[in-house]
């Protein structure tokens, strides 16, 4: 019985006649919590997101009240700000892009709520550098929002002032993290910080307080507020509320975005009911859950998981790739993430090697070059992923290159170490006799079906 | 020269008269002609960052290089002079973000993902079909390849996040999905 989605987020997406402008957003209920939230005072919203259990859609999946109330308002004497992370950069992600092209405003509304909560007054859209229409499209929602009083000075009479303005990056994807975004929009290069001292909540934007959300995150909050933070709870499972954005790519019959309940469907149901199967009739390989830098999921692993039964105990269940639901907390058991809700597909004609060669080359190209561990070792990376694929490994190749990526992760300033390392140790652990295969020369790597041609 | 120049700790930035004095050798080549409304633009993007001018350094790179199509020495003076930050403070982001370049580029830019989702779907035969169709296999400066004629450039870029329709290209500024051989050469009929 297949499970069917619930539209918060995409509720209006891609209906017929749903258009861009505001008086469309209007129309379909748009404003009205903005409305709701300007005659509630900031902490209540704050306590009530706390509540809701909202956790971070960007990827790291952290609990999005207890972010904002790290900035104290009783201790803070400096400005606050906030911004919109839209600078979608992980590779299987597309989500974001569906909401700032479709629907802008509801991205402007949850985040001039977010903004109120938190007592902001200038707030950014970081958005990535190639959503040039995107950023056009945004302009002009502003320009139609500030025209009707959602935004700009003293909101719908209620004294609450607040500027939105549009930070285009320019193709690099570390600026994805949140601190060297925060130092790409004070015009530096994007190199990430060192926390601690700095924690954007403490020491963020110009060394002031500052809140990075994720747009799926901020569209939340408008929900939030509609439903109020204990009916939103109920949503999903307990710690993975809400609904959660699913972009699915790679080889099925159906790949697209989707919108479900956080836990409401397996892996198995996403791909074989509502995806249509895998490309062909073949038969599936390896999963990525979350984003490219998630650690990949081989058919036919089964996990053990603990399980909390309706009465209140934990039992501990043994479930297979199909049956892992796609929450936040079962991910994390079974080894990987759901990071950003990016979910790759491979079938049994892929080449793990080459897959992972491609996915090796995107980190050497996006490494900011800071640490030495991720700058070295995510191009040696590449050369040694490059060189098993086109059969020239050398011997000793794969124990090397696992000794690469052990030695990066956690010893990097920001999480791109661990986003390098993740693939390489899981790709090279579960699928070990590809890779051996490759190292033995010429003659004895197999022929793959589908040759990527991925180096 | 100024010898001590204060830096703004907050912000970040020297005063323009201190970053570039007028008059100096420095200063004298940095009129090239801008077209008209171009410094009111800069100003307006400026005014967005009312707290360290310095973030409008990215914007105002976007404006020189959509205006000018690269980043010219001149570009990187004049708008070091604009926010007063040094000229490698400029050029330092130039050489790091992807987007920038120092170069011009073809009149009609074709970008392709190369990232796993589209290079699964074939788009490293999409990159070379469009390679050779538009003659740019032999001329590459910093991974674009621009075609003799300076018509066209090629760029195998990374994920540009549309992977549930890949393989993926921009032909300029404009997103185009699931394109197919066959497709690409509808598109470069239609770009011609």
């Amino acid at each position: 019985m297949p499970v069917s989605e619930n539209r918060l987020i995409f509720a209006n997406i891609d209906k017929p006649g749903y258009t861009i402008d505001i008086d469309c957003y209007l129309k379909h209920g748009g404003y009205v919590e903005l409305k709701k939230a300007l005659t509630i005072p900031g902490p209540d919203i704050v306590a009530d997101v706390k509540l809701s259990g909202l956790r971070g859609r960007g990827g790291a999946g952290f609990s999005c009240g207890m972010k904002w109330s790290f900035i104290d308002p009783k201790r803070n004497t400096k400005p606050v700000y906030l911004i919109c992370n839209a600078d979608e950069s992980e590779p299987g992600t597309f989500k974001d892009k569906q909401i700032i092209y479709k629907d802008p405003h509801q991205l402007l509304e949850g985040m001039a709520i977010a903004c109120y909560a938190n007592n902001v007054h200038l707030a950014y859209i970081y958005i990535r550098g190639e959503f040039v229409l995107g950023a056009k499209i945004l302009e002009k929602a502003i320009a139609e929002a500030k025209a009707k009083n959602f935004l700009g000075k003293n909101i719908l009479g209620s004294g609450y002032d607040l500027e939105i303005y549009i930070h285009r990056g320019a193709g690099a994807y570390i600026c994805g993290e949140e601190t060297g975004l925060i130092e790409s929009l004070e015009g530096k290069r994007p190199y990430p910080r060192i926390k601690p001292p700095y924690f954007p909540a403490v020491l963020g934007l110009y060394m002031s307080p500052t809140i990075v959300n994720n747009v799926e995150t901020l569209c939340n909050i408008k929900h939030i507020i509609a439903m109020g933070g204990a009916a939103y709870a109920k949503l999903g499972r307990p710690n993975n509320t809400g609904t959660r954005l699913l972009c699915v790519s790679g080889d099925v019959e159906k790949p697209g975005y989707y919108e479900f309940e956080v836990g409401a469907i397996t892996l198995g149901e996403l791909i074989y009911d509502v995806c249509g199967g895998i490309k062909g009739g073949r038969k599936l390989k390896a999963i990525i859950p979350g984003g490219s830098s998630a650690k990949v999921l081989k058919a036919g692993e089964r996990y053990k998981i603990k399980h909390k039964k309706p009465d209140g105990t934990m039992e501990e269940k043994e479930i297979a790739l199909e049956d892992v639901p796609i929450d936040f907390d079962t991910l994390a058991a079974v080894g990987s993430m759901a990071g950003s809700g990016g979910i790759i597909v491979m079938d049994e004609t892929r080449d793990m090697v080459e897959c992972l060669a491609n996915i090796a080359t995107f980190y050497a190209h996006e490494s900011c070059g800071q640490c030495t561990p991720c700058r070295e070792g995510s191009l040696w990376m590449k050369k040694i992923t490059s060189r098993l694929s086109e059969g020239e490994g050398h011997a000793g190749d794969v124990g090397l290159l696992k000794t690469v990526a052990d030695n990066i992760a956690g010893k990097t300033i920001c999480a791109f170490g661990e986003a390098c390392a993740w693939p390489v140790q899981s790709f090279v652990t579960k699928f070990r006799d590809e890779f051996d295969a490759h190292t033995a020369g010429d003659a004895a790597a197999p022929t793959p079906a589908q040759k990527l041609e991925a180096v | 020269m100024s010898t001590n120049r204060v830096v703004d700790p907050a912000t970040q930035t020297i005063p323009p008269e201190q970053a570039y004095p007028v008059g100096s050798p420095d200063h004298d080549h940095l009129a090239p002609p801008l077209p008209v409304g171009f410094e009111e633009q800069a100003d307006e993007l400026i005014s967005h960052y009312p707290v360290s001018k310095r973030s409008a350094t990215l914007p105002l790179l976007h404006l020189w290089q959509e205006t000018f199509g690269y980043i010219s020495d001149d570009g990187i003076e004049w708008i070091g002079h604009k926010l007063g930050l040094q000229p490698i403070n400029i050029l330092e982001l130039v050489t790091f973000y992807p987007m920038f370049r120092q170069h011009p580029a073809g009149k009609i830019q074709i970008r392709v993902c190369r990232t796993l989702s589209c290079a699964m779907a074939g788009s490293y035969d999409l990159c070379n079909h469009f390679r050779q169709k538009c003659g740019t296999t032999e001329n590459e400066v910093h991974g674009l390849e621009i075609s003799p004629d300076g018509k066209y450039s090629v760029e195998f870029v990374e994920c540009i996040a549309s992977c549930g329709t890949a393989p993926v290209i921009m032909i300029n500024d404009d997103f185009h999905e699931n394109v197919t051989i066959k497709r690409a050469d509808e598109l470069l009929e239609k770009y011609r």
